[in-house]
């Protein structure tokens, strides 16, 4: 088995609301997760967030993030959620930039994943990263699922997912 | 598993409660290696990786860590480079709270005998069972002998209303290839959960 090793790649052919990897292998330290996406609007409008969804279980969820906007830096944080939230900057043919690494996600600790997104976008843009916290001692197995909210991931977005494997 | 482990009453070092471990194999396939990894202990506050090989051209380290101190608080990690505990290293740090982002330093000349990664970034044993912090390291041209070397962090710890994420430089102020990374508590011990691995990354 390679050291970094790709699993699983999903390319968008049309707009999707949900990209799920499913029965995720047990036999890496880490995985990760390689995005490159735009949302289109299916319902009220663009919230630009991409939802991250771990197991059928739900649990809870909550994060804390700085990001930077060309003018000023800024930090929040959600608690008590029942997904992880990571803005997507994008617009016309410039396409936001996901990356998220889920630690020990077998292990019996609670699951931290970090995210790195970054999007400019000719004038504007965003770079922001995120500590995420999902309480469950249970191992990340059986999905991983990315939800555009009340839009789509527009056609072209891939998602590639990554296992990790310490010596 | 393919690291070994040595006591410290057969190295000197100038660190309490140190462990060693030296990589008696690889595993070898790709661009990026697993060279060795290791887990703590619950009896010290230091995992190095030593005698590690120059045949790469990056390394990267990847930690999920918690102190056995009791606290219901947070630590700072640090990063000590060939076992060098002079005055020679530089950090910058820039990290969001959930309130506020805040940049500051630990850049003052001829002070600090480690590379801060983060403040407060990683939990001690009276916070909420489980919560781990997370931390990537990357050294990038570590076996270079003509450059100074620059580290880069990407860590943070959450816990539902707590918490930091953290982006950090660091400069180690030497010439010399990097042969050994230890990976410091600022105090208590890595408990039991804790892991860390360490990666190569070839060049063409």
């Amino acid at each position: 088995m390679a050291t970094y090793e790709p699993i699983a790649t999903t390319t968008l052919g049309s707009a999707a609301s949900t990209v799920t990897f499913s029965s995720i292998p047990q036999t890496y330290t880490d995985i990760k997760c390689v995005i490159v996406t735009q949302e289109v609007a299916s319902g009220s409008g663009l919230g630009e967030n991409l939802l991250v969804r771990v197991n059928n279980t739900l649990p809870t969820q909550s994060q804390t993030t700085i990001s930077g906007n060309g003018s000023s830096a800024s930090s929040n944080r959600k608690t008590s959620q029942s997904y992880g939230y990571i803005k997507i900057p994008f617009t016309g043919s410039n396409w936001g930039l996901v990356e998220i690494d889920f630690f020990n996600y077998t292990g019996s600790t609670f699951k931290t994943y970090l995210s790195s997104t970054s999007g400019d976008l000719n004038g504007s843009g965003e770079v922001i990263r995120t500590v995420h916290l999902a309480q469950m001692t249970t191992a990340i197995s059986n999905r991983i699922q990315f939800e555009a909210g009340s839009n789509s991931f527009a056609a072209g977005s891939t998602f590639t997912l990554y296992g990790i494997l310490k010596a | 598993m393919s690291i070994r482990s040595f006591k410290t009453s057969s190295i000197k070092t100038g660190e309490k409660r140190s462990k060693f471990w030296d990589q008696s194999a690889v595993i070898v396939n790709g661009a990026y290696e697993a060279i060795a990894s290791a887990a703590g202990t619950g009896s010290s506050g230091t995992i190095t990786f030593s005698s590690i090989p120059a045949t790469y051209q990056h390394l990267q380290i990847r930690c999920l860590i918690r102190c056995d101190e009791a606290a219901n608080a947070y630590r700072d990690l640090r990063i000590r480079l060939n076992g060098d505990t002079g005055t020679n290293y530089n950090a910058h740090l820039l990290y969001g709270d959930g309130t506020s982002a805040i940049s500051t330093h630990r850049a003052d000349a001829n002070t600090y005998t480690y590379i801060t990664a983060g403040l407060d970034a990683y939990p001690r044993n009276l916070v909420t069972a489980n919560v781990m912090g997370v931390a990537i390291i990357d050294i990038h041209d570590y076996a270079s002998t003509s450059k100074n070397k620059t580290t880069r962090q990407f860590l943070g710890v959450d816990n539902n209303g707590a918490g930091r994420v953290f982006m950090s430089s660091g400069l180690w102020r030497s010439l010399s290839a990097i042969n050994s990374v230890s990976i410091i508590s600022e105090a208590g011990n890595w408990t039991t959960q804790s892991q860390f691995a360490l990666y190569g990354i070839k060049g063409a």
